[in-house]
């Protein structure tokens, strides 16, 4: 039977309603509103986990978000499983599984805390330093490395929740709903402003819900029963949005700030299900108010890191706002006042605190007076130099301090304790302040970074811009409030408050030990088992920039990023160094201030949502006729249609050898489609392709090749004219976006004086490309009225026509060689054209082919794909196709570089046909092409680009380039494989059909 | 993630647009008649400045517009923005 380590009601913790949940496969018992820590803590289970290097056991430290030590894995072994997770943040349902991490085969005995034992021969930089030499043996090492690397273990299952994002525009956003965020949101709503107040944990008001009463009070009452009053009116104020268990995660530039919702992470799992999880808030707010308040510090002095070693004030929130005392004989270590407001809470608990170490020499505030008269003893001018207790702390040494604090004196005094609090002062929370942008100051009374230099509409209030007590607190609040706002008055300019004053300090950042230092372990990041040996090893080896420092010792790079140790890691580093800590600067606060789960990132985005698909109006067809697919740009393409088992070899050669035997049909609605118009369109033309334009009779196609201003080829397409001042030009699928956007950039920025309209009509038309010998037939079918002959239909022409009365633009272009029409017709028809086009040529065996057929058809003409036989460095002299381009105009776009000395090289790669010996050998796209097999190096000359065998010349054919590849015609070259070498023969890239006959067939 | 004042449209998030780099570099009238240096110049030449630049956007997702920015890299300060045509300021 676990012990019982409830103290007394508290009205955060409902009683009545008990939770049951395991850990480490033992059962418990919690409360409903406890976290995983504060149940654990009422089972008197302090130790949680282990710690990263040594292994040695960690108990819970914190009450809040900078948890280091209690990171444990919840719900493993299931679908929801989550690693990392601080014990501290988990509020507990019944059901809950949580365990340990970092631990083998249990955290009570860790075979890893070997490690412990060898720590002297694990200094910082360890891995750097071991595994260095020999080079070769590296892989053995990274084996044994990567098992010990790591604490929890991702979850391998699929994730079954539900995640979600949402934009939120505000006029105020107040991040922490403290006192002063809470006042700041009331304020800011009641003024007109739309606001928007988030806070990490589920209920408002910070400390001060549960601060002293008897030293701090507002308008005559206790603190934190006005506060409570306050928090009760703002659900009366109608522009004001409040989020609890909302973390901000990070704040960008114009003040764009991403937080993430918590909705069922505290809920049982019956009510997880079919719920949005987590959400993901994207909120640009036109002002933020900061009160993201402060995190206690720890003390870093010898041991400081065993199991009943916490934070003051968590120890104090474990007992006031849970009703948990954390160790039935308390002892703090103090540096400053707040202990004494915990040492005070717990014995006006009944809780036994024996004494208070203090390494100031004296102090006179009211709440030291208080623990004086209360009889609890204080060690002034103490520090502790040691602790005891392996898996739970059972003891602790101190010794009285000299006066420069740098060595300590007398004896040592032994004071049996089974919990520590320790309170080493404040460091205002300016994460999400640096990540904006901020610039930090220090200040050197208070040892402090506060906010200095905003970047946006942003200021920071409370603690978390060093204002610790209460009254200093409202009135900053207020006058800062005003002047930001720009309003005349808060609701709390006049109020009366009292609240405790410091009147004493001292800092050390290293503490003194009676043992040289070298034999102690006093730890500055608990997570990553950095300790303040490790930083001065650092300085002794020569670093000296705090980043550098950081990487060599994994100071502040655990998963808490250090938020309690890397303040004495600056002390440390500057006080050794003789340096400010003010031009030491720090590291770097990134994003996320606590982590996210990737669900919450991509939120809707999965599965089938996971990328935009486009699909054309034929789609349904195709999904019917069991089509497979392939993406091209966020297309949908039938790629080839199967049928009775075919492999895509076995469809392929049937679907190509149909098109040029009888008939096939295309679903071409994916090629980009532009429409120009206006008077200057013919010479717009003329600029942005290779060839001429001007010339162009109205009815008649062309085809266009377009160059970057490097020369390099980017697109290419058919183009129409429609009328006198109207074209619609065709780009390639994956292309029509970009060539839209460069086209329009060319038009606004160099040629404003143009008069051309640019429009996007991809979407509008659907279209379907008939070919083959019989494709004349089947259009006479399905457009009686049309004359096909070649006399008033030629190749490369156009005409306008109507099916069923509706009108659609027929055009007489072939990709294939073979005589054909492309049908464009309005997409809401598009189906009923294709379905009309199948019907028709039944009797002609008609044959829906895919890309990949359109590949290997086209290629047997050596037309060229762009994007696939050029890859942004060829050029059409090295395509063989200087016969589109221009001698006669002036200037295109490109032309110039088409005279560069480097784009006029003789030995550039070219494109070249390729046989292969074997007819049979079907080369491999990408190979690697070679002339000499005994060199050495050996000189690659190019590589294959497209490859196919062909069913109409019953042969392999492939396209290629081949640097000089246009001289080298009936050349053998050698395609060397992993087991084998392919001889091959240059050929002419037009394999079929070279006297394009068939076009007119 | 800027927001950006489009002149067409006025304030939008940055998502809506696309960088398109170095403003004010004039594409030469005459191609032909530089040299081989004058071309790259033109062709490759592009500034990388910390601090104040003159950047053309294009309103990609909205308008289509391109337009010119002044925007400290420093500190993503979006100090100016003016229209295609327009000359850029002095100071």
């Amino acid at each position: 039977m676990s012990a019982n380590l409830r103290v007394k009601s508290s009205e955060y913790i409902d009683e009545t309603h008990r939770v049951s949940f395991k850990f480490n496969g033992k059962t418990y018992y919690g409360f409903k509103g406890d976290t995983l820590a504060s149940a654990l803590l009422a089972n008197d289970v302090h130790l949680v986990g282990r710690s990263f290097k040594y292994h040695r056991p960690r108990g819970i430290m914190t009450a809040g978000s900078e948890e280091p030590n209690a990171i444990v894995q919840v719900n493993d072994k299931t679908n929801r499983t989550e690693p990392n997770v601080r014990a501290t943040e988990v509020e507990i349902y019944e059901g809950l599984e949580a365990s340990s991490q970092n631990c083998w085969p249990n955290v009570n005995f860790d075979i890893g805390g070997i490690n412990n034992l060898i720590s002297p021969f694990l200094p910082a930089g360890f891995y750097y330093k071991t595994f260095m030499w020999p080079a070769s043996f590296w892989e053995k090492y990274e084996f044994f490395i990567r098992h010990s690397a790591g604490l929890g273990k991702s979850p391998s299952e699929k994730d079954p929740d539900i995640y979600d994002h949402r934009n939120i525009h505000c006029d105020v956003l107040v991040v922490g709903a403290g006192i002063s965020g809470i006042l700041a949101a009331k304020n800011a709503a009641k003024n007109n402003f739309k606001t928007l107040l988030i806070d990490e944990k589920n209920e408002l008001g910070g400390a001060t819900i549960y601060q002293n009463k008897e030293f701090n009070k507002i308008d005559n009452q206790s603190s934190s029963d006005w506060i409570k009053k306050e928090i009760n009116g703002l659900k009366n104020i109608s522009n004001l949005e409040i989020k609890t268990r909302t973390s901000v995660a990070a704040y960008h530039g114009y003040n764009y700030l991403l937080a993430r919702e918590n909705l069922t992470d505290h809920l049982e799992k019956k009510y997880k299900n079919n719920k949005v999880r987590q959400r993901l808030l994207k909120i640009r707010a036109k002002k933020v108010i900061l009160a993201t308040g402060a995190l206690e510090r720890p003390l870093i002095f010898n041991n400081n890191d065993r199991p009943g070693i916490m934070l003051s004030t968590a120890v104090k929130k474990y007992a006031d706002f849970f009703g948990v005392k954390c160790g039935e004989k308390n002892v703090f270590f103090t540096n400053n006042d707040s202990a004494y407001e915990s040492a005070l809470c717990l014995y006006n608990k009944g809780i036994k605190v024996d004494a208070i170490i203090d390494i100031r020499n004296n102090s006179n505030s009211k709440i030291v007076k208080a623990i004086e008269q209360v009889g609890i003893q204080i060690y002034w001018s103490h520090t502790v130099v040691d602790t005891n207790g392996y898996r739970r702390l059972n003891n602790i040494s101190i010794m009285k301090l000299s006066n420069d604090g740098m060595t300590v004196t007398g004896d040592r005094i032994n004071i049996s304790c089974d919990c520590l609090g320790v309170a080493g002062g404040w460091t205002p929370a300016v994460h999400l302040f640096t990540q904006s942008g901020g610039k930090l100051k220090f200040d050197e009374d208070n040892n402090v970074f506060l906010p200095n230099k905003y970047p946006s509409d942003q200021i920071s209030v409370g603690s978390c811009n060093g204002k610790f007590n209460l009254k200093e607190i409202i009135n900053e609040l207020s006058i800062k409030l005003k002047e930001f706002l720009k309003i005349s008055q808060t609701d709390f300019d006049n109020i009366a408050i009292e609240s405790e004053e410091e009147t004493s300090k001292r800092n050390i950042w290293l503490l003194p030990s009676d043992k040289a230092i070298g034999k102690t372990k006093p730890f500055v990041d608990y997570q990553n088992d950095a300790t303040a040996k490790d930083i001065k090893l650092a300085l002794r080896e020569g670093f000296r920039s705090i980043e550098h420092v950081k990487r060599y010792t994994t100071t502040g790079m655990g998963t808490d990023q250090g938020k309690l140790g890397n303040m004495h890691a600056l002390g440390i580093i500057a006080d050794t160094a003789g340096v400010k800590m003010g031009e030491l600067g720090t590291t770097t606060f990134r994003p996320p201030y606590t982590p996210l789960t990737f669900g919450t990132i991509v939120g809707r985005n999965v599965g089938e949502f996971f990328d935009i698909f486009r699909r054309t109006a034929m789609n349904d067809w195709h999904i019917e006729k069991k089509a497979k697919f392939e993406n091209v740009g966020q297309w949908k393409r039938s790629w080839y249609y199967p049928i009775n088992g075919e492999t895509m070899h076995q469809a392929v050669q049937r679907e190509s050898k149909a098109a040029r035997e009888s008939a096939g049909i295309l679903d071409a609605s994916t090629l980009g489609k532009i429409d120009i118009q206006g008077s200057d369109a013919s010479e717009f033309l003329n600029r942005v392709y290779t060839n001429a334009w001007s010339k162009l009779a109205i009815g008649k196609c062309r085809y266009g090749l377009m160059l970057n201003e490097d020369g390099m080829v980017y697109d290419d397409g058919v183009t129409t004219r429609l009328g006198e001042n109207h074209y619609l030009m065709t780009t390639t699928t994956g292309g029509a976006a970009n060539v839209l956007g460069k086209l329009e950039d060319y038009l606004q920025t160099e040629w404003p004086e143009l008069d051309v309209y640019l429009t996007s009509v991809t979407d509008h038309y659907a279209t379907a490309s008939v070919c083959g010998p019989n494709s004349k037939k089947i259009l006479k079918k399905i457009i009686p009225d049309l004359d096909l002959s070649d006399e008033n239909f030629p190749h490369m022409s156009f005409k306008e026509a109507k099916i069923n009365n509706i009108k659609c633009r027929v055009m007489r272009i072939s990709f294939t060689g073979e005589h054909s029409y492309e049908i464009n017709i309005q997409a809401s028809f598009g189906k009923a054209l294709w379905e009309k086009c199948i019907e028709a040529g039944k009797e002609y065996n008609i044959t829906p082919y895919g890309t990949e057929s359109m590949h290997l058809l086209r290629a047997e003409k050596g037309f060229i794909i762009v994007g696939q036989d050029t890859d942004g460095t060829m050029t059409p002299v090295d395509l063989q196709m200087d016969w589109i381009v221009s001698k006669k105009k002036y200037d295109f776009i490109g032309k110039r570089s088409l005279y560069r000395s480097d784009t006029m090289r003789e030995d550039r790669k070219q494109l070249v046909g390729l046989l292969t010996d074997d007819p049979n050998i079907i080369l491999e796209e990408g190979a690697q092409i070679v002339s000499e097999l005994n060199q050495n190096p050996i000189q690659m000359l190019g590589h294959i680009t497209s490859s196919y065998f062909s069913p109409n010349l019953n042969k392999s054919i492939a396209l290629a380039v081949v640097k000089g590849g246009k001289d080298m015609m009936g050349k053998k070259l050698f395609i060397p494989m992993e087991d084998k070498i392919i001889s091959v023969t240059v050929a002419n890239p037009v394999f079929f059909d070279e006297e394009n006959k068939r076009l007119n067939a | 993630m800027f927001v950006i004042n489009c002149p067409y449209c006025g304030e939008r998030d940055q998502q809506e647009f696309k960088a398109g780099g170095e403003a004010h570099i004039e594409r030469p009238k005459q191609p032909t008649e530089l040299s081989d240096d004058e071309w790259a110049e033109y062709l490759f030449m592009r500034k990388n400045i910390k601090g104040v630049q003159f950047e053309r956007w294009n309103h990609a997702h909205g308008c289509r517009k391109w337009f010119n920015m002044v925007r400290d890299t420093s500190n993503d300060e979006i100090k100016l923005v003016y229209k295609m045509g327009e000359k850029p300021p002095l100071e």
